[in-house]
Order: structure tokens, then C-alpha cells, then sequence
């Protein structure tokens, strides 16, 4: 008896303790987004951080879209290569890659990536005094290092998804001509064909959360960490955990409401 | 005449911890106070919570007699950004090179113009003793002494009329101790600052020091001119200036 109620004890202390971090996360975001709309603004802040995620993400989100691109024609063939349907495949590579497998792919990569770099960073500033130091010296630790960060990636993370697009579908296009031997020209055409300004849309909008999601999970965790190094250990992990589920939940919310209309 | 700071009634508890239980101190324009104490006595608290780092839960703040708490928060931040802080363990930006460190505060305030500011760092960088080549070092290049000096030369770079200092020595070999506290003498004097530093250094508090106090067990139990450290005639302080294991302090070795 004794036993069930501590499990029940349990279980109730950690639904207050998730309660009360969605709602300290809720209020972190609301004031992240409060200080973006005023000044001083930090552009300096905001180019380093795109950077930081955009720019120093493009190989590990280049080589992530490529190989999904080649899988997914390869896989792709062997469910229809009975129907000999060239379309089908160039539609399926081209489709998955804009409206799914694109953002989401370079999601979680830049969380493990530029979110970890994020909690790291802030956390370490935290546990060293410096974010104390910023609000000594007239600045306002919020507006210098959260709100450029959250505009960062909400802004960075789109411009990849751009580029994972196009790498994937060529991923998808190297192996449909090189090593199933279909019509280069026809295949480019049926990619063409099939997409559809709306998939590349929702993707863009999808990766422009995703971006938010991340810097805001990687800037909240470290901001908020505790306890020397294993505090920024932990920031760092949790930052990365919960960015990434938020991602793939997300990303059925937003397929819900672009897609079942 | 009105103090420069004064604190009264100050309380802060970090859930059943009762760190600060009614600190009263005031600092008069111009002079420096030194506060002793033990470690985890609350020293470091007593300053976030001066400078609002830290809410505390009860008490009055003053800065040239008025209570902050009345203020705005505009008018409290411009009373707060008189006050200069050199962090315990120097609190350096490390992802900045040290004479942007050093320009951080003015160029925040639009106190000077970017291509200026490097030259200004330069110059408060002198102040402190180094050379204006160690401008472009990253903290973590620095020795324990030099990232205490970047610190100094960060916290006085805007001139403030309030200098806090967080235990500028420990960690310190005597000598650089002696060095740092000649310096932070001649920069609170040079500016004709007021000064509040905290330490447990005695031979530092009365280099430092015009006036002493001791926080113990959340409050202020003495407080004296600082050349009466050693022959307070309080047995708390002697206990402690004297570094004695009997007596009435009791460490606390468990929370
Ligand atoms: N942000 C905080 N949260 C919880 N406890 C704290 C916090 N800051 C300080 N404390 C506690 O307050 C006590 C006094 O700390 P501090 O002022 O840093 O001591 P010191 O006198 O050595 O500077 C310590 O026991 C510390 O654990
Ligand atoms: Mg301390």
C-alpha cells in the first residue's frame, strides 16, 4: 500500500515539476519574443549566431539530405519497379524531401549541432557569473543573447532547408540516372511536374518553427542551468532531447493543419 | 548627511536557508567598507541583491537616499548603473577579446563610438598595468592575476560612483593580492568612488578598508573602522580575524 502511494507521490511530483517548466519555458518564450520587438537590437549578435547555426550546419545538413535523397530512390525502386514507375519514384523522393523528411532531418541535425552549442554556451555563462556581468554593464542579458539567437535560427534554419531540398532531390536524381538508368531529362521534368509551390511552403514554415524551436530549447536550458559543469552537462543534453521531440511533434501539428484542410 | 548606500533590513532565503536575516549597512560617499565573512555567509547574496541580480525578500535598498523600490524600473536601472562590479571569479566574456571586455559597458551605453572604443580600453587597460598588446588576448589566455586586472579595468572602465568588489584577492598569490588591492585603492580614490568590497584576506580588508563589518549568521554583528580588525574586542570577529577554531562560529559543514 505503502509502496503504490509512493508511486503515486512520485509520478504526481514529476506532472507538477513538467507543469512548472511548460510554464517557466512559456513565459522564457514570451519574453524572448517581447524583447525582439524592442530596442537596442544587436545585429552583430544576430549575424554570429546565423552563422553558428546556418552556415557551420550546411555540411552535416548537406551530406544528411543527400544520402536521404539516394535511399529513398533506391528504396523507392524496389517497391516499384514493377509498375517500371519513373514518376512515381521522382515524385516520392521530390515530395518526401520538401514537405517532410527535409526540415525534419535538418532539425534534429542542427539541435544536436547548434542547439547542444547554444545550452553549452549559455550555461557556461551562467555558471561563471557572465550573464550576471551582461546586466551589470547596461545590457540586458535577454535581448543580447536570447533574442538573437531565436531570430538567428528561426531565420537560418529555412535557408538550409532550401539547400537540403535541392541536395536531396539531387541525392534522388543521381541515383535514378546513374544507377537505375532512367532518362535524366524525364526524371527532372517529373520532379518538376510533381511539386507544387505549397510543399515547398510548408516545408520552409515548418523549418522557420523548427528554427524557433531549437534556439529556444538551446537559450532556455542554458540559460537557466545550475551547478557547475554537470549542471551544463545536463542543460546541454536536455536541450537537445527536448528540442528534437518538440520537432517531430510539431511536425504533426503543422502536416495537420497544412495538409487536412 | 545622506549615505551614498544604504541597506536596511535585508532579507533573502533560498527555500528553508535564511542566507540574509536583516543585513543593515550603510557606506558614506567617498569611503570604502569592507565586509567579512566566512564562505557561504551570504557576502556575494548581500551584492546581487544591491545590484538586483537577486530579488530579496524583504528590506530597503538606498542609493543617495532613495529607496530603489519606489523607483520605476528606468530610474532604477540609471541608479543601478552607477554601481561597477568586479565579479569574484573575474566573470570575463570569453567569447570577446579583453579590450572589448574592458569597452563592453561604454559601448553599451553609446558612452563611445566603436572605433574609439578600442583606444579607450587601451587606456583603462594602462590604469590597471597592462600593456594595451594584452588588448587582444581571449581571457582564457590570462593568468589568475592579469584576468583580475581585465576585471578591475571592466568594472572602472565607465567610471562608477559605486565600485563593488566580490573577493578581488582570493585565489591570489600575497604579493599579486597586495598588487590588486594597491590598485583598486588607487582606482576608488582616483574616481573618488564609493567602494564596498568583500573578503576574507584580513591583511586585503585593511589595505582596502575605511570601515569593516562582519556579516554573520545573516547580519551584520560589527562594524568598526577597518584599522580595528584585529582588536575588535568581539568575539566573533576575533574568532575569525584570527583564524582560531574555538569560538562562537561554528562552520557549517552541513546545509
Ligand atoms: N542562486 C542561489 N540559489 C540557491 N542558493 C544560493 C544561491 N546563491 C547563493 N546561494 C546560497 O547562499 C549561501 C551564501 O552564498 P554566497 O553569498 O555565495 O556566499 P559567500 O559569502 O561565500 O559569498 C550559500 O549557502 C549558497 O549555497
Ligand atoms: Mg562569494
Amino acid at each position: 500500500m505503502n509502496a503504490l502511494l509512493d508511486a503515486l507521490a512520485g509520478t504526481g511530483r514529476s506532472a507538477l515539476a513538467l507543469c512548472q517548466a511548460a510554464g517557466q519555458l512559456a513565459l522564457f518564450g514570451l519574453a524572448g519574443l517581447f524583447h525582439v520587438l524592442r530596442p537596442p537590437f544587436y545585429g552583430r549578435m544576430v549575424l554570429r549566431s546565423m552563422l553558428d547555426i546556418g552556415y557551420f550546419s550546411l555540411p552535416v545538413v548537406a551530406l544528411t539530405a543527400i544520402f536521404t535523397g539516394m535511399v529513398l530512390a533506391l528504396q523507392s525502386y524496389t517497391g516499384f519497379a514493377r509498375f517500371s514507375a519513373e514518376g512515381a519514384i521522382a515524385n516520392l523522393v521530390v515530395l518526401s524531401i520538401t514537405r517532410e523528411l527535409g526540415p525534419v532531418l535538418a532539425g534534429l541535425m542542427v539541435a544536436g549541432r547548434a542547439g547542444a552549442a547554444m545550452a553549452a554556451e549559455l550555461g557556461t555563462m551562467r555558471v561563471t557569473d557572465q550573464i550576471d556581468a551582461l546586466g551589470t554593464l547596461s545590457t540586458n542579458p535577454m535581448k543580447y543573447l536570447v533574442v538573437p539567437r531565436l531570430i538567428a535560427g528561426t531565420i537560418a534554419l529555412p535557408l538550409l532547408v532550401v539547400i537540403a531540398d535541392i541536395l536531396g532531390v539531387l541525392g534522388g536524381f543521381i541515383i535514378a540516372t546513374l544507377k537505375l538508368g532512367f532518362n535524366s531529362a524525364t526524371y527532372l521534368r517529373n520532379t518538376l511536374d510533381f511539386l507544387e509551390t505549397d510543399d515547398v511552403v510548408s516545408g520552409l514554415v515548418k523549418a522557420a518553427v523548427f528554427g524557433f524551436i531549437i534556439a529556444l530549447m538551446g537559450c532556455f536550458n542554458g540559460y537557466n542551468s545550475r551547478g557547475g559543469a554537470q549542471g551544463v552537462g545536463a542543460a546541454t543534453t536536455s536541450a537537445v532531447v527536448s528540442a528534437s521531440v518538440l520537432i517531430l511533434a510539431f511536425d504533426y501539428v503543422l502536416t495537420e493543419l497544412f495538409f487536412s484542410r | 548627511m545622506t549615505p551614498k548606500l544604504r541597506v536596511r533590513g535585508l532579507r533573502k532565503a533560498f527555500g528553508d536557508k535564511q542566507v540574509l536575516a536583516g543585513v543593515d549597512l550603510e557606506v558614506a560617499a567617498g569611503t570604502s567598507m569592507v565586509v567579512i565573512g566566512g564562505s557561504g555567509s551570504g557576502k556575494s547574496v548581500l551584492l546581487k541583491c544591491i545590484i538586483g541580480l537577486i530579488e530579496p525578500d524583504e528590506g530597503v535598498i538606498e542609493i543617495d537616499g532613495t529607496d530603489l523600490a519606489g523607483l520605476d524600473r528606468d530610474a532604477r536601472e540609471a541608479k543601478r548603473a552607477q554601481i561597477g562590479m568586479l565579479f569574484q571569479n573575474g566573470a570575463l566574456f570569453d567569447s570577446l577579446p579583453v579590450w572589448e571586455n574592458v569597452a563592453f559597458g561604454l559601448l553599451a551605453r553609446g558612452a563611445v563610438a566603436r572605433r574609439e572604443a578600442r583606444a579607450r580600453a587601451e587606456r583603462v587597460l594602462a590604469q590597471v598595468g597592462l600593456a594595451a598588446s594584452v588588448g587582444d588576448l581571449s581571457p582564457s589566455e590570462l593568468s589568475g592575476g592579469m584576468q583580475k586586472r581585465v576585471g578591475l579595468a571592466r568594472a572602472i572602465a565607465a567610471e562608477p560612483a559605486i565600485m563593488f568588489f566580490d573577493e578581488p584577492t582570493t585565489g591570489l598569490d600575497p604579493i599579486m593580492g597586495a598588487i590588486i588591492d594597491g590598485l583598486i585603492v588607487d582606482c576608488v580614490r582616483r574616481l573618488g568612488s564609493t567602494a564596498v568590497a568583500i573578503t576574507h584576506d584580513m591583511a586585503s580588508a585593511r589595505r582596502i578598508g575605511d570601515h569593516a563589518a562582519m556579516l554573520h549568521q545573516g547580519r551584520i554583528v560589527w562594524t568598526d573602522r577597518a584599522e580595528h580588525l584585529l582588536d575588535s574586542g568581539n568575539a566573533v570577529v576575533d574568532q575569525f580575524t584570527h583564524g582560531r577554531r574555538e569560538g562562537p562560529i561554528q562552520m557549517e559543514l552541513r546545509r
